[in-house]
């Protein structure tokens, strides 16, 4: 078998698991499954897309850096789209989510956010139609990097983008007052107030770290593959696997997970056929589970 | 007499809208002071001191902190005004290093004054710097303890409140507490404490309360109080109120 499914996999898998880490943290922090966060990809691509648009219409067409397929404009672009997307996030936790989480029950504001990934959807195909649609049309050279394996300069730049992010993400839990305010809030949400932590802050920022990687992952699969309303719906399943493979509220988990996820989807697509894409992560999952129930890096509640 | 620190006046309060667990109980704490708050099981003890760090719903009643008022602030903000709590139970991060529990209850300090803060804390409880780096869900019972008093003692508090400290520790690590409790009122600091275990509580204490279905019903010096026949009928139920029907007063009845 050729081994480009390496290259296939991570990039996959940098996808997941960036949408991942936003999964993982909805769950830990605020104790409910977000089914809207795959749309909060594709919104974040159509902005970024739509930014992109303007700055192509108000500079005239801008040279491409180096190599990859995109210039400054995407660059720009998707930090506008990140925050764009938090504010988002944050618009629909204002309005849905902390008025039903003030309620009480878990599985409302499940079936609330399954709702909301719903109207956000169609309000994309309404807004964009659901043609696909593409940042660039050029055909990048893929380069031969040995064992039979080629890497395109995108392909490359995202991958480092993503594990620079994860790390980025990984020691803001570890090392700040911030992070650590969101660990103690998914451990111990009574004791978290009474040492002095302001929850609707640390909610906030929740929102805002899931909503801004939601972004990222989005427009990798936009510049990668293909802008499409239902781009980050159909994510949705592999990035659940993904954060409960690594365990739930585990970054490092999550990005792992995903990459196991993508890893084993490029291989079965290779080995097995394409149509048992979907079904071999879930294999994996119930597999993991049976022996590890709490995940790969998923610690027992005490 | 030295001024009062934490002044609670007729406080009412319950999880549920007309069922009040605190029915107008009123204590004082002065500075300096360990003051004791003693009750049979169910008598709303927990509750009571719940509803002065702002974790049960008050209904009734003030709290003043220093003379401020301090009834209808929410349950983060108590640590800003003067006031630290120690839950019963799940009163530190489990999965966090010992470290890491300091430095996140360290968000109202001066950022400078985070490291030296955590040093004082680990010379004061010496156990604590040899865990530094395990997850507190590590520690033992009485070590869980220390770490979440260093936690509450961090912020330089007006009033430390702890709610049953020796609550599930074997009895070596109760007379641990205790000590410890004893020794953090020499350094200067207030403390306002519910607890099972009175004997050894009123060892410690300076005065006492009895809270009896949520209203206090005595109050008297901690070393006079063990041997008050008021509180022997209130608290111990060993010599039942003459007046009163009490099927199940003595627990000695069934043996």
């Amino acid at each position: 078998m050729s081994l480009q499914f390496i290259v296939d996999g991570l990039l996959t898998g940098s996808m997941i698991g960036l949408g991942a880490i936003g999964v993982t943290l909805t769950y830990s922090i605020l104790r409910f499954s977000n089914f809207a966060h795959g749309d909060f990809m594709a919104w974040g691509t159509y902005a970024t897309l739509a930014v992109v648009s303007a700055i192509g219409a108000t500079f005239g067409k801008v040279a491409p850096i180096g190599p990859l397929s995109f210039g400054w404009p995407l660059i720009v672009a998707l930090i506008i789209g990140m925050a764009f997307t938090a504010l988002l996030a944050l618009l629909l936790d204002k309005v849905l989510f902390a008025r039903l989480r003030s309620q009480g029950q878990a599985i409302i504001v499940v079936m609330a956010s399954f709702g909301a990934s719903m109207a956000l959807r169609s309000l994309l195909e309404f807004t964009f139609t659901s043609r696909p649609t593409y940042f660039s049309r050029a055909i990048q050279i893929a380069m031969p990097v040995g064992f039979g394996i080629r890497i395109t300069p995108d392909q490359i730049a995202l991958l480092l983008l993503t594990a620079v992010l994860v790390l980025g993400v990984h020691l803001l839990m570890t090392r700040t007052q911030t992070g650590r305010s969101m660990q103690a809030l998914s451990q111990n949400a009574a004791l978290a107030r009474i040492v002095g932590i302001d929850v609707a802050s640390v909610v906030r920022v929740t929102w805002i770290i899931g909503g801004a990687l939601a972004c990222v992952a989005g427009v990798m699969i936009g510049i990668l593959v293909q802008i499409r309303p239902f781009m980050g719906f159909d994510m949705l399943l592999p990035m659940f696997a993904a954060a409960i493979l690594g365990g739930i509220g585990s970054i490092p988990g999550a990005v792992l997970g995903g990459l196991i996820i993508g890893l084993a989807e490029a291989g079965a697509v290779q080995l097995i056929g394409a149509e048992w894409r979907a079904a071999v992560s879930f294999i994996i999952l119930m597999a993991v589970l049976f022996v590890r129930p709490i995940g790969l890096f998923g610690v027992r509640e005490r | 007499m030295s001024e009062t620190v934490l002044d609670v006046r007729n406080l009412e309060a319950g999880y549920e809208p007309g069922v009040p667990i605190v029915r107008g109980a009123s204590i004082t704490v002065r500075k300096g002071e360990i003051v004791v708050v003693l009750g049979p099981n169910g008598a709303g003890k927990s509750s009571f001191i719940k509803a002065i760090a702002g974790l049960v719903p008050i209904t009734g009643g003030k709290v003043f902190l220093d003379g401020k008022d301090i009834t209808a602030a929410p349950a983060h903000t108590m640590v800003r005004l003067g006031l630290a709590f120690v839950p019963q139970t799940e009163n530190i991060f489990p999965l966090m290093s010992v470290e890491d529990n300091l430095k996140v209850a360290c968000g109202i300090l001066e950022r400078r004054e985070i490291p030296a803060r955590i040093d004082e804390m680990y010379a004061a409880f010496p156990d604590l710097v040899r865990q530094r780096r395990t997850a507190a869900g590590n520690l033992s019972g009485g070590q869980r303890q220390m770490l979440a008093v260093a936690r509450a003692l961090i912020v330089h508090p007006k009033v430390l409140v702890l709610d049953e400290p020796s609550a599930g520790l074997s009895p070596k690590f109760v007379s641990m507490v205790f000590e410890m409790l004893a020794g953090i009122r020499k350094s200067g600091v207030t403390i306002l404490l519910v607890e099972q275990n009175a004997k050894a509580a009123l060892a410690i204490g300076d005065r006492a309360y009895v809270l009896v279905e949520g209203k206090d019903r005595h109050e008297g010096i901690a070393s006079e109080l063990w041997n008050d026949p008021v509180v022997a009928e209130l608290y111990l139920g060993q010599r039942p109120l003459k007046a009163e029907k009490t099927p199940h007063a003595g627990k000695g009845d069934a043996a």
